[in-house]
C-alpha cells in the first residue's frame, strides 16, 4: 500500500527530529497567521495563482530565501563539525548524517537559491527593462514557478519523512546506484532536481521567447541594457544545458528503478559516462547562475558611477564568448579521469581562454567608475566585495585549469574556496546589490541603508575569514567532505579560523534580517515617491514604484542605451499618446495544481507507491487538458480605468 | 494583429522546447554511442535487430508525417471533416509504429534481452523507448486536440495547437531517421 515507506521512515537522531519540528512550527506559524489574519482568499487570488511576473518573482525571492536560510544552515553545521572533530572527539554529527549535510548544501545552494534568485531577476527586471507589459508565455512561466517550488519542498519533506542523499551534489555512480545507496536517499535528490529542472527549461523557454519577440520599439539588440544581455546568454545556457541533466539523471533513475546498465561499472555499463553528462550541463549551469550576476553589476556600477557603462560592444561580446566557452570546458571537473595528455591540454587551455572575457568585463566595470561621480552605497559595496572575492577566485581557478597542479589539489579544500569564492563572490553578492538597487522598485521604499553597509562588510570580510583558510588547507592535502581528521595533521588551528569566519557570515545574514524588518518599520520616512531612488538609466526606473500591473501605461520608445537616462535629461522625450485599453492573462491555478502534483510524482516515485503516482500523473492530464479547454484567458483594462491608476482626472 | 502575434511567439517558443527536446536526444545517442558495445558477453546489435521489421516502422512513421501534412493543407474551419480524417489516419499509423514496437521490445525480453542485461541494451531500450514514448505522447496530444475541434469547430487556438502538433511529428520522423541509421542499419553491419 505504501511502497516502501514505514514507520521507520520517521525515526531521526535528535538534531534531524530538532530541524524537522523547526520546520512544521515555522509552516504552521505561517498558516496561523494567514487564518488570523483573514489572508487565504488574498493570497490565493492575488499570489498563488497569479500570472504577473512581478508577483512570480517575488515568490522566487521568498522561497529561495528560505532555501538560503537552509543551505546556510547545513554550512555552519559542517564547519562547527569541522572546528571539533579531529583526532579522539567524532564531533556532534555522525557521518552518515554529515554525508547527508553535504549533499544537501550543494544541491539547496545550486539549484534552488542560484536558480531562484536568478529566475526571480528575470521575472522582476527583465519585462520591465525591455518595456514590455508581460513575458511571452504567463502561464509557462507560473508552471515553472511551481515545478521550482515543488522540487524544493520534495527535498525539504526528506528531513522528516526518510533521508536524504549522501551521495554528494552531483550523485556520482557508482555510490549513487542501488547497489551502494539503497535507500531512498538519492531517489529524493533525483526527483527533487528532476522536478526543478524541467521548470527551469519551462522558464527558460519563456524568457528567451520573450526577449526575442517582446521588445519595446526600437530597442534593438546593440541597444539592450546589459542584464538583458547578460539574461540572454543564460536562458541559452540552460536551453541547452538543461535537457542534459534531465537526459543524465533519467538515465541514473532507470539504473535505480528498472535494474538498467548505464552507469554501473560492470555488465558493460560505464560509471564515467555519469560523470562526463552531468558536468557537461554542470559546468554551463554556472555560467547560468553568474552571468545574470554579471548583468546586474553592469546596471548597478553604471548607475552609481552616473555614467554609460564603459565598453558595451566589448561587454556583449565577452557574455557571448562566455556562453559559448562554457560549453567546452567541462571536462576540467575531472582531469583525473585520464583522459591524456592532448584531451587534459585542451580543456585546460579552453579553461584558461574564459579568463580573457571576464576579465574585458572587470576591467570594463572598472572603467566606469573612472571619472564617473561614484556614490558609496551599499550595491557598490557589495561590487568591491565581488572584485576582490571573484577575482581571487579566478585566479586559483587559473591555477586549477593547469591539469598537473589540478591532479595535486583534485577534490581538496582549494577547490572548494575556489568555487565558493565564484559563487559566493560572484552571484551571491551580485544578487544582495540587485536585491538592495531595486527593493524600493517593487515595495515603495528603500531598505535601511547604514544596516545594509554593516551587512555587506559583515559578509566579505566573513567570507575571507571562512574561505582563505581553505587555500591553505588543500595545499596542506585536506580534501572536501571530511567529517573527522587525524589531530597530527595540524589542520586544526585553520579550520577553527574558518568556522570563525562562518560565524561572522551568520552575523551579517542577522543583520541583513534586521535590515529587513527596521525599513519595513521605517517605511513612511524610507518612501519612494519619484520612482527612480538611485538616479537611474533604464527603462524600469521610467514607472512608478511599485509598478502598476501593466508596467507601462504608454509602450515606451527607445532610440538609444539608457533609454531612460536620455529621456530624463531631454533628449528623445516621450511623446503623450492617448492611453489605449490595455490586455492583461488572467490568474490560473493550473500552475499551482500540476506543481504540487508533480510534487506527489516525485514523493511516489522516490517511495515507490505506485497507485500515488499514477493518479497524481493522471491528474497532471486532466488538469492540462481542462487547461486547453478554456477560453478567454485575458481581461481588459479599459481606459478610464488606466487613468485612474496613472492619477489623471 | 493581436492573435498574428500570439501565433508567432508559440511557433517560436516551440521551436525553442524542439530544439531542447534535440539536446535530449542527442545525450541518448552519445550514451548509446559510447555503450553499444558493452554487450558483456550478451547479443549484440547484429544478432537482435530484424531490418526489414524496422523499415516497416520506418514507413508507417513516415507516412504518417505525410498524412499529417496532408491534413494541414488548406486548412480552414470548413474543412474540419477532411483536417479530422487525415489527422485520424496519421494516429492509425503512428499508433501501428507504437504497437509494432511495443512487440519488438516484447520478444525481445521474453527473450531475456531486456534492458537489464547490459549496457548495450540498456541504451538501445532507453533510446528508442525515449521516441517511442514522445510518439506515444504525440498519439494522446492528437486524440485531446481532435476532441476539442470535433467539439469546438476549428478555432484560431486549435488551428495554432495542431501546426504545434505537426512541428512535433516531424521532428519525431527526424529524430527517428538517426535512430534507424544509427541503432539499426549500423548495427547490422556490427
Amino acid at each position: 500500500m505504501f511502497g516502501r515507506l514505514t514507520l521507520d521512515a520517521f525515526k531521526h537522531d535528535a538534531i534531524e527530529y530538532g530541524a524537522g519540528v523547526m520546520m512544521v512550527l515555522s509552516l504552521l506559524a505561517v498558516i496561523g497567521l494567514l487564518t488570523y489574519l483573514k489572508k487565504w482568499k488574498w493570497i490565493w487570488e492575488e499570489w498563488l495563482t497569479s500570472l504577473d511576473p512581478k508577483r512570480i518573482g517575488v515568490m522566487y525571492v521568498i522561497v529561495s530565501f528560505i532555501m538560503l536560510f537552509k543551505g546556510v544552515t547545513d554550512a555552519i553545521m559542517m564547519r562547527v563539525q569541522q572546528m571539533f572533530a579531529a583526532g579522539d572527539v567524532a564531533g556532534y554529527l555522525t557521518a552518515p548524517h554529515f554525508q547527508q549535510i553535504f549533499t544537501a548544501h550543494g544541491t539547496t545552494m545550486i539549484f534552488f537559491v542560484g536558480m531562484g534568485v536568478i529566475f526571480a531577476i528575470m521575472n522582476l527586471i527583465l519585462p520591465l527593462q525591455i518595456g514590455a507589459r508581460d513575458v511571452a508565455f504567463p502561464f509557462l512561466n507560473s508552471l515553472g514557478f511551481w515545478f521550482f517550488t515543488a522540487g524544493g519542498s520534495l527535498m525539504l519533506i526528506s528531513l522528516i519523512i526518510g533521508n536524504f542523499s549522501g551521495a554528494g551534489w552531483v550523485s556520482y555512480p557508482p555510490l549513487s546506484g542501488i547497489q551502494y545507496s539503497p535507500d531512498v536517499g538519492v531517489d529524493y535528490w533525483i526527483w527533487s532536481v528532476q522536478i526543478a529542472g524541467v521548470g527551469s527549461l519551462f522558464s527558460g523557454i519563456n524568457f528567451l521567447v520573450t526577449i526575442f519577440t517582446m521588445r519595446c520599439p526600437g530597442m534593438t539588440f546593440m541597444k539592450l541594457p546589459l542584464l538583458i544581455w547578460s539574461i540572454l546568454g543564460s536562458l541559452v545556457l540552460i536551453i541547452f544545458a538543461f535537457p542534459i541533466l534531465t537526459a543524465t539523471v533519467g538515465m541514473l533513475t532507470l539504473d535505480r528503478l528498472l535494474d538498467m546498465k548505464f552507469f554501473t561499472s560492470d555488465f558493460g555499463g560505464n560509471p564515467m559516462m555519469y560523470i562526463n553528462l552531468i558536468w557537461a550541463w554542470g559546468h554551463p549551469e554556472v555560467y547560468i547562475l553568474i552571468l545574470p550576476a554579471f548583468g546586474i553589476f553592469s546596471e548597478v556600477v553604471a548607475t552609481y558611477s552616473s555614467k554609460r557603462l564603459f565598453g558595451y560592444v566589448s561587454m556583449v561580446g565577452s557574455i557571448i564568448a562566455i556562453t559559448f566557452l562554457s560549453f567546452i570546458v567541462w571536462l576540467h571537473h575531472f582531469f583525473t579521469m585520464g583522459a591524456g595528455a592532448s584531451v587534459n591540454a585542451f580543456f585546460g587551455i579552453m579553461t584558461m581562454f574564459i579568463a580573457i572575457p571576464t576579465g574585458v568585463k572587470v576591467f570594463n566595470w572598472i572603467f566606469t567608475e573612472f571619472r564617473g561621480r561614484v556614490r558609496f552605497d551599499s550595491p557598490m559595496l557589495w561590487f568591491m566585495g565581488f572584485v576582490i572575492v571573484f577575482v581571487t577566485g579566478g585566479m586559483t581557478g587559473m591555477l586549477l585549469s593547469i591539469a598537473p597542479v589540478d591532479f595535486q589539489v583534485h577534490n581538496s579544500l582549494f577547490l572548494i574556496a575556489h568555487f565558493h569564492s565564484m559563487v559566493i563572490g560572484g552571484v551571491l553578492f551580485g544578487f544582495f546589490a540587485g536585491f538592495t538597487y531595486w527593493f524600493p522598485k517593487f515595495t515603495g521604499f528603500k531598505l535601511n541603508e547604514k544596516l545594509g553597509k554593516l551587512a555587506a562588510y559583515l559578509w566579505i570580510g566573513g567570507f575571507l575569514v571562512a574561505f582563505m583558510p581553505l587555500y591553505i588547507l588543500g595545499l596542506m592535502g585536506a580534501t572536501r567532505r571530511l567529517d573527522h581528521y587525524d589531530s597530527s595533521t595540524g589542520w586544526q588551528p585553520l579550520f577553527i579560523i574558518a568556522g570563525i569566519g562562518g560565524f561572522i557570515v551568520s552575523c551579517g545574514i542577522a543583520v541583513q534580517m534586521w535590515q529587513l524588518w527596521v525599513s519595513f518599520r521605517d517605511r513612511k520616512q524610507n518612501k519612494d515617491t519619484t520612482g527612480d531612488p538611485w538616479d537611474g538609466r533604464t527603462l524600469e526606473w521610467s514607472t512608478t514604484s511599485p509598478p502598476p500591473i501593466y508596467n507601462f501605461a504608454r509602450i515606451p520608445v527607445v532610440h538609444d542605451i539608457d533609454a531612460f537616462w536620455d529621456r530624463k535629461n531631454g533628449k528623445f522625450p516621450e511623446q503623450k499618446k492617448p492611453y489605449k485599453p490595455i490586455h492583461m492573462p488572467k490568474s490560473s491555478s493550473t500552475g499551482f495544481i500540476v506543481g504540487w502534483l508533480s510534487f506527489i510524482v516525485g514523493f511516489a516515485a522516490t517511495w515507490h507507491i505506485l497507485w500515488l503516482g499514477i493518479a497524481a500523473v493522471i491528474g497532471i492530464f486532466i488538469s492540462l487538458i481542462v487547461h486547453l479547454a478554456e477560453k478567454e484567458p485575458e481581461f481588459e483594462i479599459s481606459v478610464a480605468e488606466i487613468e485612474t491608476i496613472e492619477g489623471h482626472v | 494583429m493581436m492573435n498574428a502575434d500570439t501565433d508567432s511567439k508559440t511557433f517560436f517558443g516551440f521551436w525553442v522546447y524542439l530544439m531542447s527536446d534535440c539536446i535530449l536526444f542527442a545525450t541518448l545517442f552519445a550514451t548509446y554511442a559510447v555503450l553499444h558495445k558493452g554487450t558483456f558477453g550478451g547479443p549484440s546489435g547484429k544478432e537482435l535487430f530484424n531490418l526489414p521489421y524496422a523499415l516497416v516502422e520506418t514507413f508507417l512513421l513516415l507516412i504518417s508525417s505525410f498524412t499529417s501534412g496532408l491534413a494541414m493543407m488548406k486548412i480552414g474551419p470548413e474543412n474540419k471533416h477532411r483536417v479530422l480524417g487525415w489527422f485520424f489516419v496519421t494516429f492509425l499509423l503512428g499508433a501501428g509504429f507504437v504497437g509494432m514496437e511495443i512487440n519488438e521490445f516484447y520478444h525481445m525480453i521474453q527473450e531475456g534481452n531486456g534492458p537489464a542485461r547490459s549496457g548495450f541494451l540498456t541504451s538501445f531500450f532507453t533510446l528508442v523507448g525515449t521516441h517511442g514514448f514522445h510518439v506515444s505522447m504525440g498519439l494522446i496530444w492528437m486524440v485531446i486536440f481532435m476532441a476539442q475541434a470535433f467539439c469546438q469547430g476549428l478555432t484560431p487556438v486549435i488551428l495554432r495547437r495542431f501546426v504545434c502538433l505537426k512541428l512535433f511529428w516531424h521532428f519525431l520522423d527526424v529524430v527517428w531517421i538517426f535512430i534507424f541509421t544509427f541503432v539499426y542499419l549500423m548495427g547490422v553491419l556490427g
